[in-house]
């Protein structure tokens, strides 16, 4: 999880009580897109407002409007090879020696989330959150509770949350039968189990945020995530080969199946510190899981401050992942496990992205800020896969409303 | 589990063993600003992890919660 509307375990600073409360607004637009694959533009709107002491509401609204090609499972051949689309309507063709895409991908997504934050007495906070997804083969509905606890003068905080989503997967021509055939023509129909199914996640978070000195603040977080029901990617396939490494004739790809549970665990420390006026962010993770993922992610933001409430905040982050145990880039004739995918993001990779951001105070309550990234994704698995190189362009309206 | 026990283990030497550690309340100037909070942009935040989520296999770490997605 930890995507949409993540609670993230850090409360916002109580904005003055002016008693006019009005609302603070925070806007984005984001434009994402891959070399030759996806792209995505994505408005989010979140509005949070003072409605009793110390007593916020936040509301955030996202749209996500995606289109592209996104690689499907099968390696690549010396000839092209022809696929059905997930409708089973239709077919494509990739042309020789190249990564098999389907284009057939667009969505859209709209998600929506509201959070309320409460005072439970002088030293602890509560905040509890709700949130619900749509797109059009994905329904997502959520709640989660976090409290924080201050003690020591406030300077630690003890945070502790949990979380649970219900997630409904629909996918165009129904649930596919995990490592059974994909049919190459329209002629034939994929083995179906249903027309949907879903998965639950629960999640549970616990931290500790201390201050270290006047310029210092940290936090050290532990989550603890189990999902279980529907884990497999409904449009992902894998080919299969025979002993000479030529595709197999009969049935030569084959939908894949993910194991239906799944633990994960992430450890977090983040740092904050202040120079004179300059501000430097790092965190770093590490995340592990019972698939067989080890991952470590360390992010890097330098917010140099400019004159006039001006900064500019160059960003480096650093990912690198192993694979999953049923990762595999191609499936053998006469040995097929029962679980495999050959989805690159299951593969050992690493991502790299390189970020500036540029941010205007217009005035004492509104900014206005524009970011861009470079993010490249390299699989170290078995190959020939290509990089994925993205590109994100982010602009940013703040204000009091 | 034994190198999350080691973590545990040092953070609270790390935290319990400075009592020098924070801020007296008057001292809390800088600590207050937006650019020193946990979270100075959520909205970075929330896109950021929707990116990564989509494209990696790793999340948590910095909350629980939130939607998930198709993300095929």
């Amino acid at each position: 999880m930890a995507t949409s509307s993540m609670l993230a375990a850090s409360m916002q600073p109580a904005a003055a009580a002016d008693g006019n409360a009005s609302w603070e607004m925070d806007s984005a637009l984001l434009f994402y897109s891959e070399k030759d694959r996806v792209s995505v533009i994505e408005p989010v709107i979140r509005a949070r407002k003072e409605i009793g002491e110390d007593e916020f509401l936040n509301l955030r609204l996202v749209l996500d409007s995606l289109t592209g090609s996104s690689a499907n499972g099968a390696i690549p051949q010396s000839t092209p090879q022809t696929f059905t689309s997930p409708s089973g309507d239709g077919t494509y063709t990739t042309p020789a020696n190249e990564t098999p895409l389907d284009p057939t991908f667009h969505d859209t997504r709209v998600a929506f989330s509201i959070d309320w934050e409460k005072p439970v007495n002088k030293t602890l906070r509560a905040i509890y959150s709700a949130n619900i997804s749509k797109e059009f083969d994905y329904t997502s509905l959520g709640v989660s509770a976090q409290y924080a606890w201050d003690f020591n003068q406030r300077n630690t905080t003890f945070t502790a949350g949990v979380s649970y989503n219900l997630d409904t997967v629909n996918p165009v021509g129904g649930i596919p039968v995990g490592m059974t055939a994909m049919p190459t023509t329209t002629a034939v129909s994929k083995a179906s189990t249903d027309s949907e199914d879903t998965k639950n996640v629960a999640e549970l978070l616990l931290g500790i945020t201390q201050v270290i000195d006047r310029q210092t603040l940290m936090q050290f977080n532990y989550t603890y995530g189990n999902d279980s029901g529907y884990l497999t990617d409904p449009y992902k396939i894998l080919s299969v080969v025979d002993g000479s490494g030529n595709l197999r004739a009969v049935d030569p790809y084959l939908y894949e199946s993910r194991p239906d549970s799944r633990t994960r665990h992430a450890l977090y420390w983040k740092t904050v510190h202040q120079f004179s006026e300059d501000v430097v962010d790092f965190s770093y993770r590490y995340f592990w899981d019972d698939w067989g993922i080890k991952s470590h992610t360390f992010d890097v933001r330098y917010r140099y401050q400019l004159s006039g409430g001006n900064y500019l905040q160059p960003h480096f982050r650093y990912y690198s992942q192993d694979e999953a145990d049923f990762y595999n880039y191609k499936l053998t004739d006469g040995s097929i496990p029962d679980y495999a995918s050959a989805d690159y993001r299951l593969g050992k990779l690493t991502s790299t992205t390189y970020g500036i951001k540029y941010g205007m105070a217009l005035d004492k309550q509104s900014e206005f800020s524009v970011r861009a990234e470079l993010m490249k994704q390299s699989v170290d698995a078995e190959g020939p896969l290509p990089d994925v190189d993205a590109a994100i362009l982010q602009f940013n309206y703040s204000f009091l409303f | 589990m034994s190198k999350l026990l080691q973590v545990i283990i040092l953070s609270v030497l790390v935290l319990s063993g400075c009592s020098s550690l924070g801020v007296q309340p008057w001292e809390r100037d800088l600590l207050a600003q937006k650019k020193m909070q946990l979270d100075p942009y959520p909205l970075d935040t929330y896109l950021d992890e929707h990116i990564y989520y989509s494209k990696e296999s790793s999340s948590g770490g910095k909350g629980v919660g939130g939607g998930g997605c198709g993300c095929n």
